[in-house]
């Protein structure tokens, strides 16, 4: 407390202020806090109060609103009471940042019918399509030119997961069947996997913490069926059957669970190691159309972060995946936002209650694609009304709208430091919007036709887009 | 008129006559044949009446056999790889085709400054003066010749308001004022009902074009914003050309195919 009483001698007034984190968790007592404390200062008694050894940055809201200036020339603007309690939220930022992409460094065709799916690999070093042509293509990001061209599906190739340890890709075509290839030599590593009887409609792989060398995965498909399979024994382990309707998306969550959203307007919640059915979610009026995890960015990276680091075994890589997962989640339970044809999205938190802890409002069109922020503190929803909606990822409370798009939005994707979201839409163009000025920072016109599919590299360096043009395209800075 | 249901009452008190089942058997066994000899006695219209029952019986017949068939055999699934591929998120719904980005501004407006275009048809007939104007008399003695009536259909913008009597050589009746056009689309074949914005060139000459005569051939600039056509730069294309394909002032409507 040292430094507080000292920043409160240096000036005359002062504000009472109250430090907590986005839970709502109070840090420390009561401050009293010169006027002229400004967001670095803040950042500063944060960073003593919570013993951080490195400096680390922090944003601080007041209300829902971030604090740029000077806590005394907020209160005049906004007109707050001096007398109150100042209740300021401090959230922790990146260390990283990652600078938006700007132009088109490449547009490699290749595929001849639409690219359905683009994916880059967890470690950003990898990156793979998906085509209405049927093959899946490995491209080589350092000179952006082909590297494999996997044939094998007989049908669109609708699905591509990574495993979180790189080792493995597994594709899922609309005639059902599920290939998983040898991303080092672009080899299919076996025969497909049979069993759904209708397309696939999602892919998700075991977290990396929960188990070391990824096996299994969990694939979804149109004939309401989710199969977990093993890649190892090359098997269906466990068939979760209970929908009556198509799933249209699969998670495995990060606590070991199954999350699957229907047609028939629930979300199942499974267990992993018999396929029992722990909770049923319901509340939606129509369709599920997608679904979120807080922690979705984690487990999709696994053990790989902004540093790069390689890892010699997998014990270790579990380790760094476990020590990344406990970070991001702190010791909130895991929130899940699932996106609606009712036009509404609902965020629940599944270990705690079968009933949704808020409903978020607003859309005017079918809901396509929701998900968190690498840092979970951030929804973004992507719709049909042409807009892109950010919410609260905590309390889901509305934050703003970024319009700008001309056509349907159908995909979007975070920057790994949470700052910056990419979408990708019907009117062919990418858009680059900015969390903090809540405005539109790059438009990335180049596509010919409809943005199906965008992905933004874990690494932050690239941005990779695929459409009905039949070209990916490759964005940098 | 029956005075109750004997039979029905009996067979319910006393059973079924013990030859009962072996009657209705023969009965149906003959019916073939009863049905038969009448399709060859009937004739004239008896006849025709008859056989179209037969025939529409037959052909339920037929179609309910085929639909019991199609429930029990086992057929190849369609597996084929078909175009048009699109994500798992829209496969399910079922959107409407969709106007498509049909050309790069850049081919437009340099077409645009030639002021020649591809167009559907190429060639139109002529279309002289006196066709295209009635003279209208004036004068008290009616002996002035200088007015001109328009007999084609015209195009005036929203804000137009006719000029004095004495200054307008050219009447533009309002009968034949048009402001919506039929525009189809050639690739997604379908029509839509759009404003026209302007008259951007009358084949039969710069006079007709300045006057707005739309005539067979005439390409009209008309307003495709519900299309929601989109360049490649994401913008939306507002103003489109469309060229008139049908005889307006004998149709009275003006069908038109749009430029792609």
């Amino acid at each position: 407390m040292e430094v507080d009483t000292k920043i409160v001698m240096s000036s005359g007034k002062g504000v009472e202020c109250l430090l907590t984190d986005s839970e709502g968790e109070p840090l420390g007592t009561k401050l009293y806090l010169p006027e002229n404390t400004g967001p670095l200062q803040l950042q500063q008694t944060v960073n003593t109060l919570l013993k951080n050894e490195e400096k680390l940055p922090y944003a601080f809201y007041i209300a829902d609103q971030e604090l740029v200036e000077q806590i005394g020339s907020y209160l005049e603007k906004n007109k707050v009471s001096v007398e109150k309690v100042l209740k300021i939220v401090y959230q922790p930022q990146a260390i990283f940042r990652i600078s938006p992409v700007n132009r088109c460094s490449a547009t490699i065709a290749g595929h001849n019918e639409a690219v359905l799916s683009v994916v880059f690999s967890p470690d950003g070093r990898h990156l793979a399509s998906g085509s209405g042509d049927t093959t899946v293509r490995l491209w080589d990001l350092n000179t952006q030119t082909p590297m494999f061209t996997c044939t094998g599906h007989k049908n669109w190739v609708l699905y591509l997961a990574w495993s979180p340890d790189c080792k493995h890709l597994v594709s899922g075509s609309k005639s059902g069947e599920l290939i998983t290839w040898d991303p080092l030599t672009g080899k299919p590593s076996g025969s497909p996997l049979t069993g759904h009887k209708k397309w696939i409609t999602g892919i998700s792989w075991e977290p990396a913490h929960l188990q070391a060398p990824c096996r299994r995965f969990v694939s979804s498909s149109k004939d309401g069926d989710a199969r977990i399979w093993d890649v190892s024994s090359r098997k269906c382990v466990i068939s979760l059957t209970g929908h009556t309707l198509a799933i249209t998306c699969v998670k495995w969550g990060g606590d070991g669970m199954i999350y699957t959203g229907s047609q028939d307007c629930t979300i199942k919640v499974w267990e992993t190691t018999q396929g029992k059915l722990i909770r049923e979610l319901k509340g939606h009026g129509h369709w599920v159309n997608s679904l979120a995890l807080s922690t979705e960015y984690t487990l999709r990276t696994g053990a790989f972060d902004h540093t790069r680091k390689q890892f010699s075994s997998a014990e270790e890589m579990k380790e760094a995946a476990l020590d990344r997962y406990n970070k991001m989640k702190g010791n909130a339970p895991e929130r899940l936002v699932s996106g609606s044809d009712d036009f509404t999205m609902f965020l629940w938190e599944p270990s705690v209650s079968k009933h949704p802890k808020t409903r978020l409002t607003g859309h005017q069109q079918l809901v396509n694609h929701v998900y968190f922020s690498p840092d979970g503190q951030w929804i973004a929803s992507a719709s049909f009304d042409k807009s892109v909606k950010l919410w609260n990822g905590n309390t889901g409370k509305f934050i703003t709208s970024f319009r700008g798009h001309v056509g349907h939005v159908y995909q979007i994707s975070w920057s790994a430091d949470s700052r910056l979201l990419l979408s990708g839409s019907k009117d062919s163009t990418l858009k680059i919007w900015d969390i903090r000025t809540r405005k539109l920072k790059q438009d990335l016109p180049g596509h010919a036709d409809e943005v199906f599919a965008v992905d933004w590299s874990p690494d932050g360096e690239k941005v990779a887009s695929g459409g009905r043009d039949r070209v990916l395209k490759l964005w940098m800075n | 008129m029956p005075q109750g249901d004997h039979i029905d009452l009996s067979q319910k008190r006393y059973g079924y006559r013990l030859d009962h089942f072996e009657r209705i058997r023969k009965k149906e066994a003959r019916e073939v044949h009863k049905r038969s000899a009448y399709a060859q006695k009937a004739l004239g219209i008896k006849g025709k009446q008859f056989a179209k029952k037969r025939y529409a019986e037959k052909a339920l017949m037929k179609k309910t056999l085929l639909m019991h068939d199609e429930s029990s055999t086992r057929r190849k699934v369609d597996d084929k790889v078909h175009d048009g591929a699109i994500p798992a998120y829209l496969l399910d719904r079922d959107e409407t085709t969709r106007a498509k980005v049909l050309s790069n501004t850049i081919k437009q407006k340099r077409k645009e400054k030639a002021g020649k275009w591809e167009v559907p048809l190429p060639k139109v007939r002529p279309v002289a003066e006196d066709e295209m104007f009635r003279v209208v008399r004036t004068g008290k003695r009616k002996a002035k010749q200088w007015k001109r009536m328009v007999t084609k259909v015209t195009f005036v913008g929203p804000g137009f308001t006719r000029k004095p009597p004495k200054y307008e050589r050219f009447i533009r009746p309002m009968g034949l004022r048009f402001t919506k056009a039929h525009v189809t689309h050639p690739e997604l074949k379908c029509t839509f009902n759009l404003e026209i914005i302007g008259v951007k060139k009358n084949p039969n000459g710069s006079m007709y074009t300045s006057l707005g005569v739309v005539t067979k051939g005439t390409i009209i600039e008309v307003n495709v914003s519900e299309l929601g056509l989109v360049t490649p730069a994401g913008k939306v294309v507002w103003g489109k050309y469309a060229q008139v394909t049908n005889n307006p002032e004998n149709d009275g409507c003006i069908n038109s195919v749009l430029l792609v």
